[in-house]
């Protein structure tokens, strides 16, 4: 076997461990048939020797009519018997195949932001599909081919030698070197072929830079320069592929010349035997056909082989998948909350930190602060500031790395996580729906949300309008990813199904820039109306101006928190966010705040309840 | 790749979107008539003639080897016809028929070998000649063009349908002449052994040919109907995995699973359907190969004993019972590899349409190189449009003197970032002239006019190389303290300076681990060291992060001192500093003046201002 291939099939041979067992029948059935098909497949050549010597040595057409009915016999039911093999091994791969990717999306269900964030979407998604299809494609094969080649070549051999032991060693020596010269040439080829796809990438990424910077290229008159580049990759992969190609093409010629130059020695060595009486006429040429049989059987195998290395470079994909352990912890069992009063405190972070990695700076560090029920704590900072990191820690998206954060006077780590997410919710960034209905959107929170709470959602997030004007309202169709609305109205939408299911806590994350003033202000108004906790990020200063307190973040820290007035006065980040979003009296411009405030009438209205 | 150019983005899809903006690629097209099948043919040939020699030589070879091939059956049953019994081997004859066979064998090793190694070489060395033309051909096209086609579908012609071209027509053919041939072959050398018997083979392989046909029917069949079913699968994944943040902060995961599991049990069903049947194809031939070999074997036994109908030796047998096996096998190549060939013309035609798209018009053998640029521009009533009936800008007239300051302001799509296009000649004014140091651009190289620009585009483009190397990009041969120099006065030279490997960190594609603002600071230092007349740039809408947006404004300033400028401009800084405020709406320059003028104007500008800047998202 090539280097590397005995690790890689351990990976297969563990997933297999895993999922194979509901199918054990069917890996122990469909092989069985497939022996009887090999088994007739290795007495045919024996029946036409039989044929032969009997029937033509005794010009006795009865003979040979009586072995054509018995092979066909053995073709019907070597066929009947390799059908039931072929159901055996459907069956079997697709069956593990299917509960593989049950299983994968059931752990990528309980995957925490942390892993999500290792993984990343596209590669999950080529796990689930992809990789088990070539699991699948694999386990397909093996149950109806590895028995049947390796069996089929060594029985070949034997055969052979059962008939003759001289002759048979012409086989048996010939086998094991056209076998030698597969491995020798595929393992030579094999890491050729990752260079060859590596320059392919290449190939491609030089194209999609050139394309994407077409204007700086052609703005710095560096088109030759591009070209260049081009031909080298182009030229460096056009030379591997024709190294690979060099080697890759001897294979057939070599086989060729081993097996026919073997069949020569049984020929000559044949005669002689044959000479003497020891052998026949038709033994010679069932030799003749074994040795063919044997060559065939080769290719097959190592065939096999690069099936199985792909799958099993797949296995190791989806092994990985399967033994992340979710980060988060979920304590299920704990009792559910009270219901809090107005004293208590909706959400204190003491001392918070998180981090994406050992090695990694704090991405939200030392975070100390409290907000009390029905309050609202808005957070500003530049992009990468920690701002989205910070609110992923209330629902328990990522864990604190030090420091603890605590909703309704709980830490969050005793809550049961599905009670956690009930009571907080989160408008995400990415203003993002799933295909479906308006209505299944919504009850993402409530799966039995009556409309008119639907509706009552709506209304606060200033969407009931549009919504009413669709023709089939709640039921009208969402295209993925909401495409079909505008980021107006599905900023709107995602705000509705965050307040469906009466959330204790709202978090608006950045998820108000695509709406115009006068609907941003109708919305703050209406939040503020149902007295829920917020906590609204962004990076406008207009958006959190009013809230009770303002967390300012750089870097993962806070560089400040108070009110719009104290920061103004004592934050000097705070100062340059405004001074740059022109919201600063002292910049010289005394119109601009003026009209910032005749932009806004409602802003002020907006911020207390 | 979200948010990034923006500012070409918008051009792309108003072209885009309309068919006639730029050359079309005609595949798509059933108004324009494909391409014929002999016509890619021919053209695909032009680019086999440098090789020729082993072209032909891969065809000789070929089927010198098949014939060998066929021959070595023949020999083998001659031999056996050779060892009839005890005392009755002929070894006079027997000996150099052995040799004889060596011979053959070692002879169609060679010329399998030889006829592998020439088409590989020829293919590959194909492949590579069309796709660096191809490539070439992209970047000698207008940027209409490139804005007007996806992207991914022009790298696709240069990547994949090249190399299907390469794997389909040329081994393809090959494999098809190999496999007629092989048939052709048997066919006559079992008509010179025993006519009647050649009839027989004849007569039963077209039962192989059809099983495998109606098998291959059926399964292609719930094939197609499995990968609806894994499409919608993948469409499922890719939206609940896509969005697995959401189901997560919802609690949503079970729900989302059941929606899973539903198409999962589909896919089941349709998957060992699929399994089942496709996999019945190759027992299907083998019995059909048995039956064909019973049959064979006993009519082939009948006429050696009986002499009738006509007269076969053991070894006849043989050759026949090896010539039944392998007879059916071309035909199952051929078919597979007709396929192949059918989805090589198509990618062969999209390749060609490519190549035969209209290429930008060269500069003029007359044009003239600008030796040292002034810096002065102007643009003379210019008319503007990406799709004809839908005027862009109209009667743009601004008269720059070197070293002026202008801030081009206006809401989205009025064609601010147009200008920045016409005045490098990405696209040609429809009317009224562009002058550069008081000659018409259009007499220029492209090369002397983009030499005295510099650009700054909100997308800062960087490739996949070293910081240095995308600060030299204009300059190639820049020192290494050139470099440093440039990025010190582009500010850019504190965070390089914090990163392990300095100024030699390689940057992956699209920029990579940077932010927003370092890449754009990179970008600056890149034009600082070009050191360009005039300057163009666009700045950044979004709020980065205030630190360094500082800097870049700081960069900003640096890199305009004493240059003539062009700013599409979103900060307030920008536009209040500027010597000249160009107010754009609707494609027509309505206002202009410096800050303080427009605002006492009391005009659009101010209105815009007012709104703008009190909601920096607005723009």
């Amino acid at each position: 076997m090539p280097p590397g291939v005995r690790e890689r099939l351990g990976r297969m041979i563990e997933l297999l461990r895993r999922f194979a067992g509901r199918y054990r029948w069917y890996f122990v059935i469909g092989p069985a048939c497939k022996l009887l098909e090999v088994f007739f497949d290795l007495l045919t050549p024996m029946v036409i020797a039989r044929m032969i010597d009997e029937g033509v040595g005794s010009h006795n057409l009865g003979i040979v009519l009586k072995y054509g009915v018995l092979l066909l016999v053995m073709a019907v039911v070597g066929l009947c018997f390799t059908l039931v093999c072929q159901k055996m091994a459907a069956l079997a791969s697709q069956g593990m195949g299917t509960d593989i990717r049950h299983d994968l999306y059931a752990r990528v269900n309980q995957f925490a932001y942390a892993e999500l964030d290792r993984f990343g979407t596209p590669s999950l998604i080529t796990r689930i599909t992809n990789d088990v299809n070539q699991v699948q494609l694999a386990v397909a094969l093996g149950v109806r081919q590895l028995i049947r080649w390796p069996f089929l070549a060594v029985g070949s051999v034997v055969a052979a030698l059962l008939i003759d032991v001289r002759l048979g060693m012409a086989v048996l020596v010939s086998t094991p070197l056209i076998g030698i010269v597969f491995w020798l040439v595929m393992a030579r080829c094999i890491p050729y072929f990752k260079n060859l796809q590596a320059k392919l990438d290449t190939i491609g990424l030089i194209q999609r830079e050139g394309l994407s910077g077409v204007r700086v290229i052609r703005a710095f008159v560096r088109e030759d320069h591009e070209r260049e580049r081009f031909h080298r990759a182009a030229a460096e992969q056009a030379d591997i592929a024709i190294a690979v190609g060099r080697l890759s093409s001897t294979l057939n010629p070599v086989t060729f010349l081993v097996m026919n130059l073997a069949i020569c020695a049984i020929l000559w060595q044949g005669g002689v035997e044959v000479n003497v009486g020891e052998l026949t006429q038709g033994e010679v040429m069932a030799f003749v056909n074994y040795m063919t049989q044997t060559l065939l059987s080769i290719v097959y195998v190592a065939n096999l082989v690069v099936v199985f290395t792909k799958a099993s470079a797949s296995a190791a994909r989806i092994n990985e998948v399967l033994h992340a352990e979710p980060s988060i912890e979920d304590d299920a069992a704990a009792p559910s909350p009270q219901a809090a009063n107005r004293e208590t405190s909706a959400l204190r972070f003491d001392h918070a930190c998180f981090s994406f990695g050992p090695c990694a700076a704090n991405a939200v560090d030392d975070i100390s602060l409290e907000l009390p029920v029905g309050g609202t704590l808005g957070v500003i900072g530049g992009t990468g500031s920690g701002k989205s990191t910070l609110v992923s820690l209330v629902p328990r998206l990522y864990d604190t790395t030090s420091g603890s954060v605590e909703v309704l006077g709980r830490n969050v780590r005793a809550w049961a996580l599905d009670d956690l997410r009930h009571a907080v919710g989160l408008v995400p960034q990415q203003a993002s729906l799933v295909s479906g209905s308006i209505r299944e959107n919504l009850r993402w929170r409530n799966a039995d949300a009556d409309d008119q709470e639907l509706w009552a959602a709506l209304d606060t997030a200033q969407a009931s309008e549009f919504v009413r004007r669709l023709p089939q309202g709640l039921d009208a169709p969402v295209e993925a990813g909401g495409k079909n609305f505008s980021g107006g109205q599905r900023q709107r939408l995602t705000i509705a199904r965050a307040l469906v299911g009466s959330p204790r806590i709202v978090i608006l994350d950045d998820s108000a820039s695509a709406l115009d003033l006068k609907t941003d202000a109708a919305l703050r108004r209406a939040l503020a109306g149902m007295s829920v906790t917020r906590i609204v990020v962004s990076q406008r200063v207009s958006s959190v101006r009013s809230a009770d307190q303002i967390l300012v973040m750089r870097r993962g820290k806070a560089v400040g928190l108070g009110t719009h007035d104290e920061l103004l006065r004592a934050c000097t980040v705070y100062q340059e966010i405004c001074a740059s979003q022109g919201v600063d009296d002292r910049a010289g411009h005394p119109a601009l705040e003026e009209d910032a405030r005749r932009a806004r009438p409602d802003a002020d209205e907006g911020g207390e309840n | 790749m979200p948010n990034s150019y923006s500012a070409v983005g918008s051009i792309s899809t108003v072209t885009a979107s309309v068919t006639g903006g730029g050359s079309e690629l005609n595949d798509g097209d059933r108004s324009v008539p494909a391409m014929s099948a002999g016509e890619v043919t021919r053209r695909l040939l032009s680019y086999v003639r440098p090789h020729a020699g082993s072209f032909a030589l891969s065809f000789v070879a070929a089927a010198v080897s098949v014939t060998l091939q066929l021959y070595v059956p023949i020999l083998i049953g001659q031999g056996i016809d050779l060892i009839v019994g005890a005392g009755r081997v002929d070894f006079a004859a027997l000996t150099p028929l052995v040799l004889r066979l060596g011979l053959v064998v070692i002879g169609a090793s060679v010329t399998q070998w030889l006829q592998g190694y020439c088409i590989n070489r020829l293919s590959y060395e194909t492949v590579r000649d069309l796709r660096v033309q191809a490539s070439d051909k992209i970047s000698r096209m207008p940027i209409s063009f490139i804005d007007a086609h996806p992207h991914g579908d022009l790298i696709s012609r240069v990547v994949n349908d090249v190399d299907l071209v390469g794997d389909g027509l040329l081994q393809g053919f090959t494999q098809l002449f190999t496999g007629v041939f092989t048939i052709v072959g048997t066919l006559v050398f079992m008509l010179t052994i025993s006519v009647p018997m050649a009839i027989v083979v004849v007569l039963v392989t077209p039962l192989s040919i059809f099983g495998a046909g109606v098998i291959a029917k059926v399964s292609n069949k719930s094939f197609s109907a499995q990968q609806r079913i894994l499409g919608q699968l993948t469409g499922h994944i890719e939206e609940y995995v896509g969005n697995q943040r959401l189901v997560s902060a919802f609690a949503f995961g079970p729900r989302a699973q059941e929606g899973f599991d539903a198409i999962n049990g589909e896919l089941y069903t349709a998957g060992e359907r699929a399994q089942f049947l496709s996999s019945l194809s190759n027992p299907g031939t083998r019995f059909i190969n048995n039956v064909i070999y019973a049959v064979v074997g006993v009519i082939g036994c009948a006429c050696v004993i009986t002499g009738w109908p006509a007269p076969l030796t053991v070894g006849g047998v043989q050759v026949f019972l090896s010539y039944a096996n392998q007879y059916t096998k071309p035909f199952n190549e051929v078919t597979s590899v007709i396929t192949q060939i059918q989805t090589a013309y198509a990618s062969a035609r999209r390749v060609f349409a490519l190549l035969d798209a209209e290429e930008e018009e060269p500069d003029a053998p007359d044009a003239l190189v600008l030796a040292a640029p002034q810096g002065a521009v102007a643009l003379e009533h210019v008319d503007f449009s990406y799709v004809p009936d839908r005027k862009l800008l109209q009667d743009i007239c601004v008269d720059a003197a070197p070293g002026r300051r202008f801030a081009l302001v206006g809401p989205t799509g009025c064609g601010k970032t147009t200008l920045i296009n016409l005045l490098l000649r990405f696209y040609d004014v429809d009317a009224g002239a562009v002058e550069l140091d008081g000659t018409d651009i259009r007499e220029l190289t492209r090369a002397s006019l983009r030499h005295s620009f510099g650009m700054v585009l909100q997308d800062s483009w960087l490739f996949e190389g070293t910081i240095a190397e995308n600060i030299a990009y204009g300059r190639s041969d820049a020192t290494r303290e050139q470099i440093v120099d440039a990025a010190r006065r582009a500010h850019a030279d504190g965070f390089i300076d914090t990163l392990p490997q300095g100024y030699d960190t390689v940057i992956a594609e699209d920029g990579g681990s940077f932010s927003q603002g370092q890449r754009q600071l990179l970008c600056i230092a890149r034009v600082m060291l070009t050191d360009p007349a005039i300057l163009l740039l666009d700045e950044a809408t979004s709020s980065i992060d205030t630190r360094t947006e500082l800097q870049v404004q700081a960069a900003f300033d640096e890199l305009m001192r004493g240059r003539t400028s062009f700013v599409v401009a979103h900060r307030l800084s920008t536009i209040v500093h500027a010597d000249c405020i160009l107010v754009m709406r609707d494609g027509r320059i309505v206002e202009r003046g410096t800050h303080e003028q427009l605002l006492a104007a009391g005009g659009f500008y101010a209105e815009l201002y007012n709104s703008q800047f009190a909601s920096p998202a607005a723009c």
